[in-house]
C-alpha cells in the first residue's frame, strides 16, 4: 500500500521480549497498533531480534520510525528522540545482544547498498533492567510506553500520516502478539 | 597436562596461551584456547562449548508431535534442520510414511537452506578472514572491472559500478563508522589479495546480502514463515490448491510455484556466476596457506541427505552420500548404522555432565543429560569468570561423540570427501576441476581452504538440486497428485505403548541425528547429536581430540595479538557458536580482546 506520494512508512519495534526492558520496542509497537488507526501506507512491524532479515522491509520504506530500548547512559526511563544520521550511532551501544548490535549494522548496510530510508526517526528509552531472562518490562519503562507513543504519533503527523485514535472491537484478533502470551508475561 | 601424542598429533601446552572466548548471549557459546610456542605456532588447542543447551530436558514428557517446534530453537541460523530431523525421528518411531510431494517439498526447503546458508557463510561470516576491506579503497576500479569480466559473465562489472561502491565504502571508512567491518584485523600480513580483488569481494558481499533475502522467500512460501518455518509429523503443512487463490487457505498455487521457480533460476545464476568465480579468484592467492587439515585427512563422517524417493533411508536413495572414512583410507567407505548401540557413543569425561561410569560411552537412545559443572584443579579464574580452562578436567558443555571409538569431522568437506571416495561423478568431477584450475593436488582438499571450497561446490550442487526437486513436484502435480500429508497415525490412540526411533540428515554444517523414546504417547527420552557436537568435541577418555582442536594444531600465527588464522580455521567449519577472542600474554594478562562472531 502506498500513500499519495508513493512513499511507504515503516514503524518498527525491535528488541527481545524475554530480556526485561529489552522488549520495550516490541511492546511499544504493539500498543501503538492497539491505540491508533493508521493510513494505508503505514506498516507496523514487530521486528523482534531479526537483524539482517529486516533489511528488505527497511529498504522498501521511504521513512522509518523505530521504537527501541537504547543505552545512552541516561537515567533509566529517560526517553530520547533522534533523527536521520544520528540514528545508527545511537542504536544499542554494544551492551545488548548480538541481534541488536546487528541492527545498527543493518542500517549501515542499507546505506552502503544505497537503500536507506529517506528519513529516519528513533524513539528510544533507557532501560533499567536487561539482564534478567524471562522477565517482562519493569514498571518504570512500561510507563514510558504512553509518552513514546505520543512522540511516535507526532512524528507520523509530521510525515503527513497522522494516526487517529482507534476504536477496536473487543476481542479483535489483529494483534501483533497474541493476547494470551502477553498475559503470561505480564503476570509474572 | 604433559605433552602427549594422539591421532598422529603432538600436543604440548607448555607455551603461551591464547584464549578465544564468548560474548554474545543468544546463539550459543564457543570458547577456544591454544598454546603457542616461541615461533607463534599452535601446539595445543582446547575447544569448549560454554552454554548448556537443555532442549533434551525440556522435551521430556511432551507430545512427540510438538518436538520439532522445540528442537528447531536449538539454532537460529540453520532454522528448519532440527525440525526436519525431528519429524523424521518421530515418523521413524511410529512407522509413519509421508507422501512423495511432502518429501519433495522438504527437500526443496532444505536445498534452499543449503544455498542460502552457504552463500551467507562465505560472504558474510567467512570472507573477511581472507578479504581486507579497507584495502579495497586502494583499488583501481578499472582493473577490478577487467578482473570481474575475465572470471565471470555476471553483468554488474563496469568500472563505474565498482567506483560507485568504492566511493560509498570510502565515506564509511572516513567517518570511522565501519559497521559490520569494525572488528577486522585489517592490514594483517596474512591478507594476500590485491586491492582490486578486495574491492571485487566487498562489492559481492553487498550484492549477496541483497540477494540472499530473496532465496529464503522459498522457505516462507512453503513453511509459512522464516526463520523457523512450520513442519508436520506425517508430511508438510503446505496444502496444494493449484487453481485456487491464497484466500482458500492453501499456500501453494500456480502463481506461487512459478514465483519459486524464478527464485531458483536466480539462485543458480548468482552462485555459479558470482560465488564460485569469487571462490576460485580468492583461493588462487592462498594456495600455499594449506593449514587446518585436522581430522579431515583421517576420519570423516556423513549420514547422507536428500532422500530421492520418500520413506527410503537406504544410502542408495540419498543424493548426498552416507559413509565413514577411517585413517585416511579413501578406498574403503564404511557403512553407518545409527541404531547400532555400540557404533555412535557419547563420552562426558571432559564434559560438564555426569554419567554413572565416565570411562564408557553411551548410545544416544540411552543418553543421559545431567549437568555437572566442575572445573579441573588447574583452571585459572573462578567458576563464573574463567581465565584459562584446565583440559585435564571437565571443560565443555559439549559431549564427545565418537564413531566406533573415533573422533570424526563432519560438514561439507566430509560429505564431499565421502562422495569423492565413492567416485561419484557429481562430487569427483567438480573437485578435480577446481583443483586443476588452481594447480593443486588432491591432498590440498584436506585444509581450511578445502573446507571452504567444498562448501562453495556444494552450494552450486544444492542450487541445481532445487531445480530438480521443483521440476519433480510440478510433474507430480500435473499428474494429479496433490497429497502433502498422511494423517493416518496422527491420533495417539493409533500408536504403540512404547516406541523408539532415530531421524538423521545433514545440516549445512554437518551430520545431524535425533533419537527418541516414546512411552504412553509422551516423550520419555530425547537426544540430539548436532554437527558442532562432532566438530567442537572435547577430549574423550583416551585423550583423543576433536576436529576443531586438531585443525588448529601446527598453524603459525603471523601476529598472536591478531589471531586471524584461528578464526579462518574455526570459521571454515561454519560453527553454530558465536565467539570472541581474548589474547592472553605469557603470564595470563590480557593482551587484546575483540569480538569475532
Amino acid at each position: 500500500m502506498e500513500g499519495a506520494d508513493g512513499e511507504r512508512i515503516l514503524v518498527l519495534g525491535i528488541g527481545n521480549l524475554l530480556w526485561g526492558d529489552e522488549g520495550f520496542g516490541v511492546r511499544a509497537v504493539e500498543a501503538f497498533q492497539q491505540t491508533f488507526s493508521f493510513p494505508g501506507h503505514v506498516t507496523l512491524m514487530d521486528g523482534g531480534t531479526q537483524g539482517l532479515l529486516l533489511m528488505p522491509f527497511i529498504a522498501e520504506a521511504g521513512r522509518l520510525l523505530i521504537f527501541d530500548a537504547v543505552d545512552f547512559s541516561e537515567a533509566p526511563g529517560t526517553m530520547i528522540l533522534r533523527r536521520n544520521g544520528e540514528v545508527p550511532a545511537y542504536l544499542h551501544s554494544g551492551k545488548m545482544s548480538l541481534h541488536q548490535t546487528g541492527f545498527q549494522e543493518v542500517l549501515i548496510l542499507c546505506d552502503l547498498l544505497g537503500k536507506s530510508p529517506g528519513e529516519m526517526a528513533l524513539v528510544g528509552v533507557q532501560p533499567l533492567e536487561w539482564d534478567i531472562f524471562g522477565d517482562g518490562l519493569t514498571p518504570l519503562v512500561k510507563e514510558m510506553i504512553s509518552p513514546a507513543l505520543r512522540a511516535g504519533a507526532l512524528i507520523l503527523a509530521e510525515w503527513g500520516a497522522p494516526p487517529v485514535p482507534a476504536i477496536k472491537e473487543p476481542g479483535s484478533d489483529d494483534l501483533l502478539f497474541p493476547r494470551a502470551l502477553q498475559s503470561i508475561e505480564l503476570n509474572r | 597436562m604433559s605433552a602427549y601424542e594422539t591421532q598422529g598429533f603432538r600436543l604440548d601446552n607448555s607455551g603461551r596461551r591464547v584464549v578465544v572466548d564468548p560474548v554474545t548471549r543468544i546463539e550459543g557459546h564457543l570458547r577456544c584456547e591454544v598454546n603457542i610456542d616461541n615461533n607463534n605456532i599452535i601446539r595445543n588447542a582446547v575447544s569448549s562449548g560454554t552454554m548448556w543447551r537443555g532442549i533434551e530436558t525440556i522435551l521430556k514428557g511432551r507430545d512427540p508431535r510438538d518436538a520439532w517446534a522445540f528442537t528447531q530453537r536449538i539454532c537460529g541460523v540453520c532454522t528448519g534442520v532440527h525440525a526436519l530431523v525431528s519429524v523424521r525421528t518421530v515418523e521413524d518411531a511410529l512407522g509413519i510414511r509421508i507422501p512423495e510431494n511432502a518429501n519433495l517439498i522438504r527437500n526443496l526447503m532444505h536445498a534452499t537452506l543449503y544455498a542460502q546458508d552457504h552463500l551467507v557463510h562465505f560472504y558474510h561470516l567467512h570472507a573477511m578472514d581472507w578479504v581486507d576491506v579497507p584495502n579495497a579503497l586502494k583499488a583501481d576500479p578499472r582493473q577490478t572491472s577487467a578482473i570481474a569480466q575475465k572470471i565471470s559473465r555476471w553483468p554488474n562489472s563496469s568500472p563505474g559500478y565498482f567506483r560507485d561502491i568504492q566511493n560509498r565504502l570510502k565515506k564509511f571508512v572516513e567517518s570511522g563508522q565501519l559497521g559490520p567491518f569494525t572488528n577486522g584485523y585489517w592490514g594483517n600480513p596474512s591478507y594476500r589479495l590485491p586491492a582490486e580483488v578486495n574491492l571485487l569481494a566487498v562489492t559481492h558481499y553487498l550484492e549477496a546480502l541483497d540477494f540472499q533475502k530473496d532465496i529464503v522467500k522459498i522457505q516462507t512460501i512453503l513453511g509459512g514463515k522464516n526463520p523457523h518455518p512450520n513442519w508436520l509429523v506425517g508430511g508438510v503443512p503446505c496444502a496444494i490448491n493449484i487453481d485456487g487463490d491464497l484466500a482458500a487457505g492453501a499456500p501453494l498455487n500456480m502463481e506461487r510455484l512459478n514465483y519459486i521457480s524464478q527464485i531458483i533460476d536466480r539462485t543458480i545464476t548468482f552462485i555459479d556466476e558470482v560465488y564460485i568465480p569469487d571462490l576460485v579468484a580468492i583461493a588462487s592467492y592462498y594456495k600455499d596457506w594449506l593449514y587446518g587439515a585436522g581430522l579431515s585427512s583421517q576420519n570423516v563422517l556423513a549420514y547422507g541427505e536428500f532422500p530421492d524417493r520418500a520413506n527410503i533411508t537406504d544410502p542408495k536413495n540419498l543424493l548426498l552420500p552416507q559413509g565413514a572414512i577411517i585413517n585416511g583410507d579413501l578406498s574403503t567407505v564404511h557403512p553407518v548404522d545409527l541404531r547400532n548401540p555400540t557404533e555412535i557413543e557419547e563420552y562426558v569425561v571432559h564434559s560438564w555432565y555426569r554419567y554413572p561410569d565416565e570411562t564408557k560411552g553411551i548410545h544416544p537412545w540411552d543418553g543421559i543429560t545431567e549437568p555437572h559443572y566442575i572445573l579441573g584443579k588447574n583452571t585459572k579464574g573462578t567458576p563464573t569468570n574463567i581465565q584459562e580452562l584446565d583440559e585435564d578436567g571437565k571443560y565443555s558443555f559439549i559431549k564427545a561423540p565418537r564413531w566406533n571409538g573415533h573422533a570424526m569431522e563432519v560438514g561439507p568437506l566430509a560429505r564431499w570427501v565421502v562422495g569423492y571416495a565413492l567416485k561419484k561423478p557429481e562430487f569427483k568431477e567438480p573437485v578435480d576441476k577446481l583443483l586443476g584450475t588452481l594447480g593443486l593436488p588432491v591432498t590440498a582438499l584436506f585444509s581450511t581452504l578445502g573446507r571452504t571450497a567444498a562448501r562453495g561446490l556444494e552450494a552450486s550442487w544444492a542450487a541445481h538440486k532445487m531445480r530438480y526437486f521443483h521440476d519433480r513436484l510440478m510433474a507430480n502435480i500435473r499428474a494429479g497428485d496433490t497429497s502433502t500429508a498422511n494423517t493416518d497415525k496422527w491420533e495417539p490412540s493409533t500408536w504403540p505403548r512404547e516406541a523408539k526411533g532415530v531421524g538423521f540428515g545433514e545440516a549445512p554444517r554437518g551430520a545431524l541425528a535425533h533419537w527418541i523414546r516414546i512411552k504412553e504417547t509422551r516423550i520419555e527420552n530425547y537426544q540430539a547429536v548436532v554437527p558442532t557436537t562432532w566438530n567442537a568435541s572435547p577430549r574423550d577418555p583416551k585423550g583423543q581430540i576433536g576436529a576443531y582442536e586438531a585443525a588448529l594444531l601446527n598453524t603459525p600465527l603471523a601476529d598472536p595479538k591478531q589471531p586471524l588464522e584461528i578464526l579462518r580455521t574455526l570459521h571454515s567449519f561454519d560453527p553454530c557458536l558465536a565467539c570472541s577472542t581474548h589474547v592472553l600474554g605469557p603470564a595470563g594478562e590480557p593482551l587484546h580482546t575483540v569480538k569475532v562472531c
